[in-house]
């Protein structure tokens, strides 16, 4: 079978539509700044967490200014760089919001064209060489299904609601998110350099992102044909020289933060903070109402084992998925925005649009439309329930933690949904999609 | 009120302890003590008449830090002077005490006792053990010596004090229990000696005293100086801690009337009885320790220990409607003799409303009238002397009776300065902190220190801070805040307004409410949380200052320029504290929650580890039940399978 050229995947067609979605993602927002709904919004739990929220930015400004050290507190736990990123342009805030959503939206739309671009090179070189089982032929995506794919990515995380509200809410988690888009870019674009720097700004950011660290490896080592083999003297050269740029840019950053305000204090008041989570503001995550019921002397313990539970994964992943680096990336990003100790729904968002990337794989997932139902239901009842809790008085807080818990039930049966639907399409692709019995009848698949 | 209850039972069982230390303490010093007079010792009042002179004391007037003797020697005996060891003269402790009735023209009754102890010991610059005690409670000697304390300010508080219907107290107090401490410069672990000293204190009040730590103790950089001599006005040997949901009673009376020379046994202090005391609108006890100077050049220095109690008898609960007020009524007791170990035993009633007896009368008539400037505003006041034996008259007893004549009382002076506070906003997420400072001078504009303490648990967004007076922003032009850490230190606020004259400053700040663990929810949670009320700290101009046009009884060359005693005053006033609900967690479901977070981790686990560790096979049909037995049996026979 012939396929199309690579014509298909040339940027300049994809511009105009791309300045469209841009030009409507700024102006929604732009309208909700302007609004009365900006405030409320920038109130709500879901959206911002005390690691990330605006007000406490402007408190930590404020207490800059009062010559008291932001740190000496327990309102603000912004990193260095960000305080001085906003005492320059405080005033723009706003735009800086918007810019950089524009920024992730645009940089997940160049990495997931060029991903494509691996893809459809990769299927090429299999079809060539007559890798693939005759039967599997739906089973391939063509340049047609791909085209609209980068803009479809772009359209999901700038007109996401999630995405829509935490820019409106000026969390800066919109943020850590450009910060990781880059990395994607970079990575995919094979820069080693630029991937460790913004991997290394995405770890100082938010600690979490050092899990991505590994696909990164992997994806790099894929693209310089290097075998992930303890055996091969290439794969630990190409490994150590990532390392060492990805710890030297974040020696680096955090020298210059400490040069910044010249001491220490930040590195407990946002990385202790982090993972020994002691604000139990309710949000969308695990952590709060479960640590505020915790047991006092089982509460160590349980902290590191949520702990670990969300940096634990990428090991069996990598070594699962070491052949997909890219989705690796996205599950990785998942599980982090599903057990992280802070999430908000920005994070959401992030691993959210890579969903169009994933779309061949529509026909193996078994419960989509039960987990969207979910989320979509959930995402109603969240501010519902906060009211009935904090505002009404009629509820108390075990109707908000049933929703997070769906909620979260919901995004892990998402997720392994599609894990489960990409490693069965990988086996189908390696066996044929029709497979039969030894006495011919038709076969079904089970994991075991 | 069960919270309290065990609280004060863990307090008591502190005194237990305290009590045990205490005694042990006595055993160490045994040896000197075996010549120590105990204050229930037959008196020596002849001496002591000697001894003291009749001072023109001002009643109420607070600060004047001059020794009362200054520069009487006292004539030594024989075998003292012969005594080569003892270079020093011999310790002139003295005891004071007064009561001061002050009717209020709500038709409520305001009584405020002092008792003021002076111990001319030396601590402060011999450091040397003292085990003689004569007039001065050898409890508070001993936590002075021991913690290097320079200043000790305790009250306790039950009710909150009404300055716009009953104008200025004497001695202004929190509700709940107030402490504050300067140590000396020589301290070098101030935080272990303040976590030390509430333990004992709290033993020694049984109050609970020992709920005060880390997150209730600030540093106020302005707010509270020292009131005794000496300069250091570091702020770094000050603490200060306020518990607002104390509750005082019975209890903590005791324990500060055992601190009196003579008990509850003679002199004005028979007339506390702690079933009428609590029956009250407001009731102040608190215990003031500084250093003062022993002489006028100030060589020597002595401790001054003041006992206060303030009460506030209500017109309705205590008065049956009567405007009638007698001691008797008051306190169900009548004053019969003085403390026989008192230099000076005096009861005043506050007659400056009343110079020609048209509000109301007073029984038995006395013609000794005394005059004093206090808070600002000139005052008279009629005078019973108790050591003068006529006061007691035929009847052997004192009951002094204030009788009202008409109903109408006409108005009181407004405060020159007061203070409100209460919470703003709805719902248990966010909320307002609103101050308002009234400033009633009709001319004139003064500074005040504001002083909050939030805990760490309402967390105070310090760029929502705002200052308004008179609709415009009045930018305070000092401020000094210190960020909470959680479950280590409360906020601390302080700023120095501009108060505009006849103007209400409100000063506004936004805070979030913390979700706590929940083994740190007090036992009623619904509740509510207190927060401490915030203290103003003012130089108010005096009333007397105020009237520029008044001419009478005055001459005129005197009243061109306000003169400086009458100029301005010190000020404290404390402000409501908060109530303020937090969002609970649901107590009863800790095992519920833990099972239910952990099922979900385990369904996020279990999901991952079933798609890691499978591989996608054929499903083979294996067959049923049956066809599994048969094979089994097929097996053991040798037989081939099916």
């Amino acid at each position: 079978p012939s396929l199309p050229g690579e014509g298909f995947f040339l940027p300049a067609k994809m511009a105009a539509p791309l300045a469209v979605v841009l030009i409507v993602a700024v102006t929604i927002r732009a309208v909700l700044f302007r609004s009365s709904l900006a405030e409320l919004i920038a109130q709500r739990v879901e959206v911002v967490s005390p690691l990330n929220a605006w007000k406490r930015v402007v408190e930590g400004l404020a207490l800059l200014d009062l010559g008291v050290t932001p740190y000496s507190g327990d309102v603000f736990h912004e990193t260095p760089l960000i305080i001085y990123l906003f005492h320059f342009v405080i005033d723009y805030s706003e735009f800086v919001f918007m810019i950089a959503d524009g920024i992730t939206a645009v940089a997940l739309y160049l990495a997931v064209q060029d991903y494509n671009k691996i893809v459809f090179r990769k299927q090429k070189y299999a079809l060539e060489a007559d890798r693939y089982p005759r039967d599997v032929l739906e089973l391939i995506q063509t340049p047609k299904d791909m085209y609209y794919i980068p803009l479809k990515v772009a359209l999901f995380y700038l007109l996401n609601p999630f995405t829509i509200l935490s820019c409106v809410a000026q969390s800066t988690c919109g943020l850590n998110n450009a910060v990781i888009a880059l990395f994607i870019l970079c990575t995919i674009k094979g820069s080693a350099f630029l991937s460790a720097v913004f991997l290394a700004l995405a770890t100082y950011q938010s600690i979490y992102p050092i899990t991505l660290f590994a696909p990164a490896l992997l994806f790099l080592l894929q693209r310089l044909y290097i075998p992930v083999s303890l055996h091969c003297p290439r794969f630990w050269v190409q490994a150590l020289q990532y390392g060492v740029m990805f710890l030297g840019s974040l020696v680096v950053i955090v020298c210059l933060s400490f040069f910044l305000l010249s001491s220490w204090d930040f590195i407990p008041s946002v990385y202790g903070f982090i993972l020994s989570v002691p604000d139990l503001t309710p949000n969308i995550g695990l952590f709060w109402y479960f640590f505020a019921e915790m047991f006092e002397h089982f509460r160590l313990f349980f902290l590191c084992v949520f702990q670990i539970n969300v940096f634990f994964y990428i090991i069996p992943l990598s070594i699962k998925l070491k052949e997909h680096p890219v989705f690796l990336m996205f599950m990785q990003i998942a599980i982090i925005s599903i057990f992280k100790s802070y999430p908000t729904v920005g994070d959401i968002a992030l691993y959210m649009a890579f969903l169009p990337v994933w779309s061949h794989l529509y026909r193996f997932l078994r419960n989509i439309f039960l987990v969207s139902c979910v989320l979509l239901a959930c995402s109603a009842l969240f501010p519902v329930l906060w009211h009935l809790w904090i505002f009404a008085g009629s509820a108390n807080s075990n109707f908000y933690y049933a929703i997070t818990l769906v909620f979260n039930v919901g995004q892990i049966l998402l997720v392994s949904d599609y894990f489960y639907a990409y490693l069965r399409r990988e086996h189908h692709m390696a066996h044929g999609l029709y497979l039969k019995r030894k006495d011919g009848s038709e076969a079904t698949l089970v994991l075991k | 009120r069960k919270l309290s209850v065990t609280r004060k039972m863990a307090a008591c069982r502190c005194a237990v302890i305290l009590l045990v230390v205490l005694i042990w303490g006595d055993f160490s010093l045994a040896p000197a003590e075996s010549k120590r007079p105990e204050a229930d010792a037959p008196p020596q009042p002849a001496r002591d008449a000697a001894d003291s002179f009749v001072k023109t004391e001002v009643p109420g007037a607070h600060d004047d830090g001059v020794p009362a003797q200054a520069g009487e020697e006292p004539v030594l005996g024989e075998a003292e002077t012969l005594q080569p060891r003892e270079p020093e003269p011999r310790p002139q402790d003295e005891f004071q005490e007064e009561l001061v009735i002050r009717p209020l023209l709500s038709g409520d009754i305001y009584s405020s006792f002092q008792f003021r102890t002076r111990w001319d010991t030396d601590l402060l610059h011999q450091g040397k053990k003292v085990s003689h005690y004569r007039l001065f409670p050898k409890s508070l000697g001993q936590v002075i010596s021991k913690f290097s304390v320079r200043e000790l300010h305790i009250s306790f508080t039950q009710g909150y004090w009404r300055t716009l219907q009953w104008g200025q107290p004497f001695l202004p107090a929190p509700p709940g229990a107030e402490l504050w401490v300067w140590f000396q410069d020589s301290v070098t672990d101030v935080d272990g000696a303040w976590k030390e000293l509430t333990n004992v204190l709290s033993g020694i009040f049984c109050a609970s005293l020992n709920f005060i730590d880390s997150t209730n103790t600030v540093q106020p950089s302005a707010s509270f100086k020292p009131l005794g001599i000496g300069n250091v006005t570091d702020q770094r040997f000050l603490r200060y801690a306020v518990l607002p949901r104390e509750i005082v009673c019975t209890e903590n009376l005791t324990p500060w009337k055992k601190l009196l020379p003579c008990g509850s046994k003679a002199g004005l202090a028979v007339l506390l009885k702690s079933e009428k005391l609590f029956h009250s609108s407001f009731h102040s006890q608190a215990v003031h320790i500084r250093p003062v100077c022993q002489d006028g050049q100030c060589s020597r220095t002595s401790w001054e220990l003041r006992q206060t109690l303030s009460v506030v008898f209500d017109l309705y609960a205590s008065g049956q409607n009567k405007k009638e007020w007698s001691l008797f009524k008051m306190f169900s007791r009548t004053l019969t003799e003085p403390c026989p170990l008192a230099s000076s035993s005096k009861v005043y009633v506050d007659v400056t409303d009343n110079p020609q007896g048209e509000l109301f009368e007073l029984s038995p008539a006395t013609s000794t009238l005394s005059q004093a400037v206090v808070l600002g505003d000139r005052r008279t006041y009629s005078v019973y002397d108790l050591r003068d034996p006529e006061s007691f008259g035929i009847l052997r007893s004192l009951n002094v009776l204030l009788k009202w004549k008409g109903q109408d009382n006409g108005d009181m002076l407004r405060p020159l300065l007061h203070a409100e506070r209460y919470v703003g906003g709805y719902g248990l997420q966010t909320g307002d902190i609103h101050t308002l400072i009234y400033n009633h001078h009709p001319f004139r504009a003064f500074p005040v220190l504001l002083l909050e303490t939030v805990p760490w648990y309402l967390r105070l967004y310090i760029h929502t801070l705002s200052v308004t007076s008179k609709g415009h922003e009045n930018k305070p032009s000092y401020i000094h805040y210190q960020p909470s850490k959680d479950r280590l230190r409360p906020h601390l606020l302080e700023m120095l307004l501009q108060l505009p004259p006849n103007s209400v400053t409100k000063v506004t700040v936004q805070f979030e409410r913390a979700l706590l663990k929940w083994t740190e929810y007090t036992p009623d949670p619904n509740h509510g949380f207190y927060v401490g009320s915030s203290v103003l700290s003012a130089l108010v101009p005096s009333v007397v200052a105020m009237d520029t046009n008044s001419t009478n009884d005055r001459p005129l060359f005197s009243s061109f320029f306000p003169c400086l005693e009458e100029s301005g005053y010190f000020m404290r006033v404390y402000t409501e504290p908060l109530l303020v609900n937090l969002p609970t967690p649901d107590f009863s479901m800790p095992y519920n929650v833990i099972c239910l977070t952990c099922t979900v981790v385990a369904v996020g686990y279990g999901s991952l580890y079933n798609l890691l560790t499978r591989t996608f096979q054929v499903e083979e049909p294996s067959g049923g039940m049956a066809k599994r037995l048969a094979n089994t049996i097929r097996r053991l026979r040798g037989v081939p399978l099916l």
